[in-house]
């Protein structure tokens, strides 16, 4: 369908394919949802009390709910909710991400630091950060595989989420910058997916051996 | 009146080509986190430290060759970069100081705490640069000519 836009004055005709055309004027909504902010603080005062009381109980909780939901999530968005992101149309992925990428924004940072600060205090707890340990080479095979998914979510995955959603803040946003931006957070999270499915062979055998 | 096909796709006008910063920043935090993965997978026995700052140096300096490149860049959307910079490090400082905290909670000492630390110094800058980056790329021309501007 051909539109009219004006560029440095100049009427342009345009005839964007479906996928890159008209995206929605940008509506008011947070890139950091600040009602959340006060919940990601508790938790981490939480977090920090657990650690420096060092109670088994309470340091296993955050690892077992903060991992389980970390994976539940990232195998969820890799191969549930990336591919049909990926076939929904560009207004309806940014309708979408308008909505679900600003609470990732906080729920993962989140998720995150609980899982690998109480998983490391469990570890030395339990004595499993000993190199003499009998299966030492499962953890370090974790610590291998949590460093690669922190270089893919950190360097690509959560640059892509941000710019998204500035680049859906502007007066006319850019449907190609954010088609673009999408398929890289869509196929990070399919990567950062299947290392997931890494992490849970490892704890499982972990914690049965 | 102008066809599209006469103009630059929109991508193209949106994002002109710039320096690597975003992948030497993503291999500086790779190898932060080779480097921490190194050390806790020797523990308790304190490993030579040798391999430990060697990643450390070679990843701070991909981060200050980063920078350099980065402000050698205009125009750039640096208003924008700053204000996501600005916040992303403070979110990243607490995420680093967190792990900082572990570390010398579990009587982490010595050489290989200061390494530790720098790493997680280096890392708390690496990754708010690569988001504010990423994000500040993707302005319009006409903003960065405002930016120039003021």
């Amino acid at each position: 369908m051909a539109s009219v836009v004006r560029e440095g004055g100049i009427a342009i005709a345009t005839d964007r394919s479906p996928e890159v055309q008209g995206p929605p004027p940008s509506q008011s909504f947070q890139i950091v949802p600040l009602r959340g902010l006060p919940i990601v603080a508790l938790v981490l005062v939480g977090l920090v009390v657990t650690i420096a009381t060092n109670q088994q109980w309470s340091i296993d909780f955050f690892h077992v709910v903060g991992g389980g939901m970390w994976t539940a999530l990232d195998l969820f968005l890799g191969f549930v909710i990336g591919p049909i992101l990926g076939r929904l149309s560009l207004p309806s992925r940014i309708e979408f991400t308008k909505r679900f990428m600003p609470k990732m924004v906080l729920i993962m940072p989140t998720l995150v630091v609980c899982t690998l600060a109480a998983g490391w205090q469990l570890a030395r707890y339990e004595g499993d950060l000993l190199s003499s340990y009998s299966h030492h080479g499962w953890v370090v095979a974790s610590f291998i595989v949590v460093a690669i998914m922190a270089v893919i979510a950190l360097g690509v995955l959560e640059p892509a989420n941000i710019a998204v959603l500035f680049e859906l803040k502007k007066p006319q946003p850019d449907g190609e910058v954010i088609a673009r931006l999408m398929r890289r957070f869509i196929f990070t999270a399919g990567i950062t997916g299947a290392m997931q499915v890494a992490t849970l062979v490892i704890m499982t055998r972990l914690a049965t051996t | 009146m102008r066809t599209i096909s006469e103009n630059p796709r929109p991508s193209e006008r949106s994002e002109p080509r710039l320096p690597p910063v975003a992948e030497l920043i993503v291999a500086s935090v790779a190898l932060m986190l080779s480097g921490g993965v190194y050390l806790a997978s020797h523990l308790p026995r304190q490993p030579p430290l040798a391999p430990a700052v060697g990643l450390l140096i070679a990843g701070g300096a991909l981060t200050v060759v980063a920078l350099l490149l980065l402000s050698r860049i205009h125009p750039f959307a640096w208003r924008t970069f700053f204000l996501v910079a600005r916040w992303a490090f403070v979110a990243y400082a607490v995420i680093a100081g967190l792990l900082g905290f572990v570390f010398i909670y579990d009587d982490t000492r010595g050489s290989t705490l200061a390494v530790l630390l720098s790493t997680l110094v280096v890392f708390a800058f690496d990754v708010p640069t690569v988001i504010a980056f990423t994000v500040a790329r993707f302005e319009r021309m006409d903003a960065l000519r405002e930016d120039a501007v003021h």
